[in-house]
C-alpha cells in the first residue's frame, strides 16, 4: 500500500501528532483506507489509534502531514463540515432529546425538510429495528438498543465514512457479538466505509476487512484478519493478536526461507525467518498453542520434536489447555480440540511435541 | 384488581391471581411469620443505626433552627399581651361599649383601673403600652404615665370608706371579708414565701363582683409579687373604688352572713351620701389621652389572644376599628421593600447568570490541573471576610473612589461630575453580585463537569457548528446547573443583610434591613416576624414555582 493511494478513499500522508511538543503519539502514518472498506484500528491503550480516529474526524489537528478524504485535504476542514458519521464509546445520545429528535437532529442541522426527514428517519430505525422507539428517551433504552440508536444517527444521514471508537466497550459479551455481526453486515450492506477503533482483538479479527495493529504510535502491521493471525511480523503482533507461545533463542544458521534456531537449554528447531536476517541473533520463537502436537501420528515425519513435562490441565469445554514446561519456558499452551479420540493428559506427564516448520515464526526478540 | 372486582366476567390475568393469592395469603419466611414482618425486623436495626447517626444533627436543627423559626411564626400572630394584661377592660368594652365614636361608660374606665393598677404592680403596663404604640403612637406614654397615676384612683372613696370606719383600713377587715377562712388560717402565721394561693370566700363574688375581682387581683399581686402577706397589707384605693361601684350599685348586702356583715351594711348605708367622682375624670386627670376614643379602639381592635395585625403592617394595611384600612401614605414602605427586594435579587441572579456562566464553561473545559488552580481564584473571595470585601467596594465605588478616580484621569467623567456608584441600588447590585458569584459558578461547574465532551463532538460530528452544538446539545444539560445556582443566589440574596446595609444607602436596602431594625432597635419582634414569613413565604412559592416549572429534580448540585 502506497500513501496517496490514488484509489484510497481516506489516505493519511506522514501524519504526525504530539501534544505536548516532546514526544509523538503518532508517529509517521501512512494510511490508505479504500472505498467501502471495513478497516479496524487495533492496540492498547496510549498506541494513538483514537488519536488517529479523533485526527479524521477533525477533532484534533495533525501536528504534520496531511489527511485526506475522497481526494480532497481535510485539515482544514471543521468537524461539522466533513460529513463523517461517528458512534461514541459512551453512545452520546443527547439525553434531553427523544430517539427520534436525535436522530432528526443532523438533518434539522442540514435543513432537510420535515417530510423528508421523518422518511429518513423511519428508514434508519427500520434498519436497526428500532423502529417502536421513536419516542422514547435515551435514559429509558437498555445499553444495546443505545448504541444501535446512535449507529442509526451516524447513518441517518448518509455519510460516507463512519467512525466508531469502540462502539461496544461497554456492553456485555454476548450483546457485543450480535451487534458486531449487525454492524458488520450494515456496513457492507450500505456500502460504507467504516474505521472502527478497539482494543478488543477478537472484535478486530471477526468485523474487519484489514485490520492496522498500532502500538507506540506506529502501525506494526495492516493486513487481513487471517494473515494477521497467521503471520505476524514481529512479535509485538505475534504476541497482541490471539493467544502465542514464546521460546527465546539465537539463530543458528538461515537458509532462504528455513531457519534453525537453537533455544536458550541447546536444543534445536526449525522456524521461518521473518525479520532475523543472519545467524547469532537473538530471536523470539512463536508458536500457536493450537498448532502445537504431541500425537505422533499427526505430525510431519522430519519435524523437530522437544522435550515437554505438563505442569497443568485445563478442561475448558469445546477445548482442553494444557500448561507444559518446555525449554525452560513454564508458561507454555497447548490448545487441543475437545474430539472423541482426544487424550486428556495428566501432570508429570512427559510428552515429545513438535510442530510444523511453518507454523514456527522466528522473530524479533 | 379494582378492574376485576367491578366486572366480574373479567378473568385475571397471571400477574392479577399472583397478585390475589399474595393478597389472601401473605408471604411467610422459612419460620412461618410474615415475610413482611421478618423483613421490618430485619430492617429495624438498620433504621434505628442510621437514625442514630443523624440524631446529634437532628436534635441540634431542631434546637437551633426549626425551633426559633416555629417560635418566630408563633410570634406573628401572638397577641395575648393585651388580653393578658388588661382583661376586665377587654370584657367590659366588649360588653358596654358601642359608639365607637364615644368615649366608653364608667364601667370600662372603672375595669381599666383594676386592671392597670395589677399590671403597675407587676410593671407590665409599660409593655403593653409599647405593643399598643405599634398600632396608635402615642399609647406607650400614656400608659407609662398611667401606671403612677392609677395609684390614686379611687382615693376619694378610700378616705371616705375609712372615715366612715376606720376598720376599713385595716387589711384584717379586708380578709375577713373576701378571703377563705380556710385560707386565712392557712395563710396566718406562714412565712411569706409559703403563703398559700389566695382563695375567695364562698359567694362574695355574687354579692360584690368587681370587689372581688379586684381584691383578688390585689392578693394574687401581693402574694405573687411582692411576697407579702395579704393578712397585713392595706389594700389600694381602687379596690374602695370597686366596693363604692358594688354598693352603689344595690348590692344585695343582705345575702352576706359572714363575720363584716354589720360593718358592710353600714357602709352601703352610707355610700349613697358619699362624695363621687366619675371615673372617666379620675382618668382624665392622670391623662386627657384617656377621653379619646382613638385609644380604646385600638384596646378593643387588638384584645383577642391572636391577630392578623402585625402581617396586615407587613403589607402596608392596618387594623382600624372600623376594619381593615390601608396605611396612611406617608407610612407606606414595607410593600416597596418587597417589591425592591425581589426586584434586586432577580437582577443578581441574572447577573451572576451572565458573569458565571463563561467562567464555569471554561473552568469545566480545562484540564483538571489548570482549573483547580483557576477554581482556587473563584474560591478566593470566601476566605475572604464578608465585611472585608465590602468595605473594599466602597473604597472602589465611592466618588473619591478608584474606579471614579480612574474615570477622570481618562476623561471620561468630569471631575465636578463623578458617578454615583455606591449608597444606592447599583452599589448593592454590584457587591453582591460579586458576593454571590461563586455560588452560581459551584453548581454551574459541577453540572458542567459531568457533561461529557463527546456530546458536543457528537453534534459537531452530525454536522451542527460550534453555536449549535452549544446551544442545542451543551446548554440544555447545563440547565440544571443554572437552576440550581439561581434558585441558591436567589434565595440567598432575597435575605441578604450586611452587604445592603454598607453599600445601599438609602435606595439599595432590602427588606431584611427592615427586619433587623424591627429586632434590634425598635424591638417590634412581632412585626419582624411577619415580614420574615411572608419572605419565608415567599421563597417557598418561588420554590414551589420552580419545581412546576423546571421540576426540582432537575437541579443538580454535582
Amino acid at each position: 500500500m502506497t500513501s496517496g493511494d490514488a484509489a484510497a478513499f481516506v489516505a493519511f500522508d506522514r501524519v504526525q501528532k504530539s501534544y505536548d511538543g516532546e514526544t509523538l503519539v503518532v508517529k509517521d502514518l501512512n494510511l490508505a483506507i479504500g472505498k467501502g472498506e471495513f478497516l479496524t484500528m487495533l492496540g492498547p491503550s496510549g498506541s494513538g489509534k483514537t488519536t488517529c480516529l479523533m485526527m479524521l474526524a477533525g477533532f484534533e489537528t495533525a501536528t504534520h502531514g496531511e489527511i485526506t478524504l475522497d481526494g480532497r485535504p481535510i485539515n482544514n476542514i471543521p468537524p461539522h463540515k466533513r460529513g463523517i458519521g461517528m458512534v461514541f464509546q459512551n453512545y452520546a445520545l443527547f439525553p434531553h432529546m427523544t430517539v427520534a429528535e436525535n436522530l432528526a437532529f443532523p438533518l434539522e442541522v442540514r435543513g432537510i425538510g420535515k417530510s423528508d426527514r421523518e422518511e429518513k428517519i423511519k428508514r434508519a430505525l427500520d434498519m436497526v429495528q428500532m423502529g417502536d422507539f421513536a419516542g422514547r428517551r435515551p435514559a429509558q433504552l437498555s445499553g444495546g438498543q443505545q448504541q444501535r440508536i446512535a449507529l442509526a444517527r451516524a447513518l441517518v444521514f448518509e455519510p460516507e465514512l463512519v467512525l466508531m471508537d469502540e462502539p461496544l466497550g461497554a456492553l456485555d459479551k454476548q450483546l457485543r457479538e450480535t451487534l458486531q455481526f449487525e454492524i458488520t453486515k450494515l456496513a457492507h450492506d450500505l456500502g460504507i466505509t467504516t474505521v472502527y477503533v478497539t482494543h478488543d482483538q477478537t472484535e478486530a479479527l471477526t468485523m474487519s476487512d484489514r485490520v492496522a495493529v498500532f502500538d507506540d504510535g506506529v502501525i506494526q502491521q495492516l493486513d487481513a484478519p487471517d494473515i494477521l493471525y497467521e503471520e505476524p511480523k514481529n512479535s509485538f503482533v505475534a504476541q497482541f493478536i490471539g493467544e502465542n507461545n514464546t521460546l527465546h533463542g539465537t539463530v543458528e544458521r538461515i537458509d532462504g526461507d528455513a531457519a534453525v534456531v537453537r533455544l536458550d537449554d541447546g536444543s534445536q528447531i526449525d522456524t521461518i525467518p521473518v525479520n532475523v536476517d543472519k545467524p547469532g541473533q537473538r530471536t523470539l520463537v512463536s508458536i500457536r498453542p493450537e498448532r502445537v502436537e504431541f500425537n505422533k501420528d499427526r505430525l510431519a515425519p522430519d519435524a523437530h520434536t522437544i522435550k515437554a513435562e505438563v505442569k497443568e490441565f485445563i478442561y475448558m469445554g469445546d477445548i482442553y489447555r494444557t500448561r507444559v514446561s518446555v525449554a525452560g519456558n513454564d508458561d507454555f499452551i497447548i490448545k487441543t480440540r475437545n474430539a472423541p479420540d482426544q487424550r486428556r493428559l495428566k501432570k508429570g506427564e512427559i510428552l515429545e511435541i513438535g510442530w510444523r516448520p511453518q507454523d514456527c515464526r522466528a522473530l524479533d526478540a | 384488581m379494582t378492574d376485576a372486582t367491578a366486572e366480574p366476567t373479567h378473568r385475571p390475568s397471571p400477574r392479577e391471581q399472583k397478585e390475589m393469592a399474595e393478597q389472601d395469603g401473605p408471604m411467610l419466611a422459612a419460620d412461618g411469620t410474615p415475610l413482611k414482618r421478618s423483613l421490618n425486623r430485619a430492617l429495624r436495626a438498620q433504621k434505628l443505626r442510621a437514625l442514630m447517626l443523624i440524631a446529634p444533627l437532628l436534635i441540634f436543627i431542631l434546637v437551633t433552627f426549626v425551633a426559633p423559626i416555629a417560635d418566630m411564626l408563633f410570634r406573628s400572630v401572638e397577641n395575648q399581651i393585651v388580653s393578658e394584661t388588661v382583661p376586665r377592660t377587654i370584657v367590659a368594652l366588649d360588653e358596654t361599649w358601642s359608639d365607637h365614636d364615644a368615649v366608653p361608660g364608667e364601667a370600662v374606665f372603672a375595669a381599666m383601673a383594676y386592671d392597670l393598677k395589677e399590671a403597675a404592680e407587676r410593671r407590665e403596663h409599660t409593655r403593653l403600652g409599647s405593643r399598643l404604640n405599634y398600632e396608635t403612637t402615642g399609647i406607650s406614654s400614656l400608659f407609662r404615665r398611667s401606671g403612677r397615676g392609677v395609684d390614686d384612683v379611687g382615693e376619694i372613696y378610700a378616705d371616705q370608706f375609712i372615715e366612715l370606719d376606720e376598720a376599713w383600713e385595716e387589711p384584717a377587715t379586708w380578709t375577713a371579708l373576701m378571703a377563705d377562712p380556710e385560707w386565712i388560717a392557712d395563710a396566718e402565721g406562714t412565712e411569706d414565701e409559703d403563703i398559700p394561693r389566695f382563695r375567695l370566700a364562698d359567694g362574695i363574688a355574687d354579692i360584690l363582683p368587681e370587689t372581688a375581682s379586684a381584691y383578688a387581683g390585689f392578693a394574687r399581686v401581693i402574694i405573687d409579687q411582692d411576697g407579702d402577706n395579704p393578712l397585713e397589707e392595706e389594700p389600694w384605693n381602687t379596690i374602695y373604688l370597686a366596693l363604692y361601684r358594688d354598693l352603689s350599685a344595690g348590692a344585695d348586702v343582705s345575702a352576706y352572713d359572714g363575720p363584716q356583715a354589720r360593718r358592710l351594711s353600714a357602709a352601703a348605708e352610707a355610700v349613697p351620701g358619699f362624695e363621687s367622682e366619675p371615673v372617666s375624670v379620675m382618668f382624665e386627670d392622670i391623662d386627657e389621652d384617656w377621653l379619646d376614643p382613638q385609644v380604646w379602639g385600638t384596646i378593643d381592635a387588638f384584645s383577642s389572644r391572636y391577630t392578623a395585625g402585625y402581617y396586615l403592617a407587613a403589607i402596608d394595611m392596618q387594623l382600624t376599628p372600623e376594619g381593615i384600612e390601608p396605611q396612611p401614605e406617608e407610612q407606606r414602605i414595607y410593600l416597596l421593600l418587597f417589591k425592591r427586594t425581589l426586584f434586586m435579587s432577580g437582577v443578581i441572579m441574572g447577573m451572576c447568570v451572565l458573569l458565571g456562566y463563561p467562567v464555569a464553561f471554561l473552568l469545566a473545559n480545562l484540564p483538571l490541573r489548570t482549573s483547580n488552580l483557576l477554581m482556587i481564584l473563584v474560591l478566593l473571595p470566601f476566605w475572604t471576610s464578608l465585611l472585608v470585601r465590602t468595605s473594599a467596594w466602597k473604597v472602589l465605588l465611592q466618588q473619591e473612589g478608584v474606579i471614579n478616580d480612574t474615570l477622570v484621569w481618562i476623561g471620561l467623567v468630569a471631575d465636578n461630575d463623578r458617578l454615583q456608584l455606591i449608597n444606592n441600588q447599583l452599589g448593592t447590585i454590584i457587591a453582591m453580585t460579586h458576593i454571590l458569584l461563586p455560588f452560581m459558578i459551584l453548581p454551574l461547574y459541577s453540572v458542567m463537569q459531568t457533561i461529557p465532551p463527546s456530546y458536543v463532538r457528537a453534534a459537531k460530528s452530525l454536522g451542527a457548528n460550534d453555536w449549535t452544538a452549544f446551544w442545542r446539545v451543551y446548554f440544555p444539560q447545563s440547565v440544571p446547573g443554572i437552576g440550581a445556582g439561581c434558585i441558591l443566589v436567589f434565595i440567598l440574596s432575597i435575605g441578604y443583610y450586611i452587604t445592603p446595609e454598607l453599600v445601599g444607602g438609602r435606595t439599595g436596602t432590602f427588606i431584611s434591613n427592615r427586619i433587623a431594625f424591627h429586632i434590634s432597635e425598635s424591638l417590634n419582634w412581632g412585626l419582624a416576624a411577619a415580614l420574615g414569613a411572608i419572605l419565608l413565604g415567599a421563597v417557598l412559592i418561588l420554590y414551589w414555582a420552580y419545581d412546576r416549572i423546571v421540576g426540582i429534580d432537575n437541579v443538580k448540585l454535582g
